[in-house]
């Protein structure tokens, strides 16, 4: 079975700066992918071009159609879905506006439903849908974002740097909820700083540095590497993990 | 001054506010969810009325055949734009509003210019045919510029601002008109005498902002084009489309403005270039409401005419200074308010 998103030799440049160079993903079905990096290393630009909100030069394919020519709109409607590092939410509407305007693309009967998926999955939510998006917490902020690409009914999630400033405890909350999208059908690609974390709940892993992937491979090897462990997880040996 | 000369000119303050209300409502949608500051707004004005006028006297108005050229052109533009994956669903799409749509709206009013229609015809007719004009003017020159800065979107507006107004001159000539009034009858309060037309505008006023705030408080689309103002980035990964929320935002400005002409067409005698002054006191409104709060440009779009009204009969010569000396003030004080902005950061 072909994958569900695949990125062949993408090059991603600011003006003569090329802040992503030759690289090549691919994110399967029901598969949670993560990227990890230092700060810097392109992940975001990579994420943002894949989505449409930077050009891309090269090739990128979504459940076998190729998305050089559609706009960002048309890749929400086709089923790929980003939840960008600053959220973007729309802070003076309420969060029940929020949501139902994640469901824009989406038939109205259908719409109904997923918010109540989105408010099973998110309970915090639904206690504050009429709170304006702008007055709630960082961590409420988070999931509001995940919620109103998620009322767009995604093939692939992107994730970017979701656990970003927020307490341990719901960064706990939202990667195990990254595990739950996995086992109902939405496949995940996660970019994070937190390596750890993201390598524990991801299927395959991409380590990026300078704008190239230098390793790739099952997530449970890439957390073994010796290199990664050293870079990236915070300590010099590999074996037991700290989580 | 006696009671009754404060009420006049309070009631007549009143119903050039109401106006300047919804014209400056108009350019805070379109600044909000384009960035782009309205200053072709007098134009629609303008033609809206002159159009009203025009079919009014029987006379065939010029703005109709211009609807179906920007129609043309904003069709090639589509096809332009979509040339990469053009499909059959898309052509017949654009051809249908862009051509079709104008062309049948000339027809009309081919059929109707040399026989005098009824107001409401003429109303309906001049509605249509701006409202044409606003959308394919959004397509044609604002569309392609969308990703620019503020800057430059204000100097295209000053480029359709000069264009439409010199096309004004074309069509309607440099005499003035005036349009039959839309309720011809009156009454007496006391003593303060309400005409139809002073009824109709207030009607109008409230029933606009009613019907706006009610577009955006409880509808997909209104809500859509809440959430392009508040987030161009953020909507977009919703999967609306900045150009959509673009279209209708001009498809109301246009509208609006139109409306406010054919109010006041018949109070007024109007101009080819009368639009420009007028569309600026609604634009003195919405800066005082500080281009983003719609209550106060609202209220303070009664200020200001309330202001012209007391200018008008005390130093006559110098109402509009005293009414953009306004300004100043409040320009000043958000100024000082403000936090220091280095450069505009898109």
């Amino acid at each position: 079975m072909s994958a569900l998103l695949s990125v062949t030799d993408a090059h991603v440049a600011y003006g003569k700066v090329e802040a992503v160079r030759s690289v090549s993903l691919e994110v399967g079905q029901n598969e949670i992918v993560t990227i990890v990096g230092a700060n810097g290393a392109g992940k975001t630009t990579l994420l943002s071009a894949i989505m449409g909100i930077l050009p891309l030069k090269g090739r990128v394919a979504f459940a076998g159609q190729d998305l050089a020519r559609l706009d960002i709109e048309d890749r929400v409607a086709i089923g790929l879905g980003l939840v960008p590092e600053h959220r973007e939410l729309f802070v003076t509407m309420n969060v029940e506006d929020n949501l139902e305007l994640g469901a824009f693309r989406i038939e109205k009967s259908r719409a109904k439903s997923s918010i109540e998926r989105v408010y099973t999955l998110f309970p915090r939510l639904k206690e504050r849908r009429k709170q304006l998006a702008g007055t709630l917490s960082g961590g409420e902020q988070q999931m509001l974002a995940m919620g109103r690409a998620l009322m767009g009914e995604p093939k692939l999630l992107m994730l970017d740097e979701p656990s970003l400033g927020l307490a341990p405890i719901i960064v706990a909350d939202i990667f195990r909820i990254v595990t739950e999208l996995r086992a109902s059908g939405v496949s995940v690609l996660l970019v994070e700083q937190n390596a750890q974390a993201a390598l524990k709940i991801a299927d395959h892993a991409y380590v990026m540095e300078l704008g190239e992937f230098v390793l790739s491979g099952k997530a449970s090897d890439i957390a073994a590497n010796e290199r990664v462990a050293a870079s990236y997880l915070g300590f010099q040996h590999e074996g037991a993990s700290v989580l | 001054m006696n009671t009754t000369i404060l009420l006049f000119l309070i009631q007549d303050g009143i119903t050039n506010g109401a106006i300047y209300a919804l014209l400056g409502l108009a350019l805070v949608l379109v600044f909000a969810v384009t960035r782009v500051i309205l200053i072709p707004q007098g134009e629609f004005v303008t033609y809206g009325a002159l159009t009203y006028a025009s079919l009014a006297s029987g006379q065939m108005p010029g703005t109709a055949k211009l609807a179906l050229a920007m129609g043309i052109v904003a069709f090639v533009f589509d096809l332009f734009a979509g040339r990469k994956a053009l499909h059959g669903r898309l052509i017949l799409r654009t051809f249908l509003a862009n051509i079709v749509l104008p062309g049948i709206v000339l027809a009309v009013t081919l059929y109707f210019a040399g026989q005098k229609p009824p107001v409401a015809i003429s109303m309906a007719l001049s509605l249509v045919i701006v409202a044409l004009i606003g959308v394919s003017l959004y397509r044609i020159v604002f569309q392609p510029l969308a990703h620019t800065s503020v800057l430059v979107l204000l100097i295209a507006s000053v480029g359709v601002h000069l264009a439409l107004q010199g096309l004004g001159l074309l069509f309607f000539g440099a005499e003035g008109q005036r349009g039959p009034a839309v309720l011809s009858t009156a009454f007496t309060l006391g003593a303060l005498r309400f005409t139809g037309q002073s009824i109709t505008v207030y009607g109008i006023t409230i029933a606009f902002i009613v019907g706006l705030w009610l577009f955006f408080g409880f509808t997909r689309y209104g809500k859509a084009l809440r959430a392009t103002a508040v987030n161009r980035l953020g909507a977009r990964l919703a999967g609306i489309r900045t150009s959509l929320s673009g279209q209708i935002a001009f498809l109301l400005a246009s509208v609006i403005g139109a409306l406010s002409g054919i109010l006041i067409v018949p109070i007024t005698t109007l101009y080819y270039d009368s639009g420009f002054l007028i569309g600026l006191k609604g634009f003195v409104a919405a800066i005082i409401g500080g281009l983003v709060s719609y209550p106060l440009t609202a209220i303070a779009a009664l200020f200001v005419g309330i202001v012209e009204a007391f200018s008008s009969f005390y130093a006559s010569n110098y109402k509009e200074v005293i009414v953009f000396m306004l300004l100043i003030p409040v320009l000043l004080l958000r100024s000082l308010a403000a936090p220091a902005v280095e450069e505009e950061k898109d």
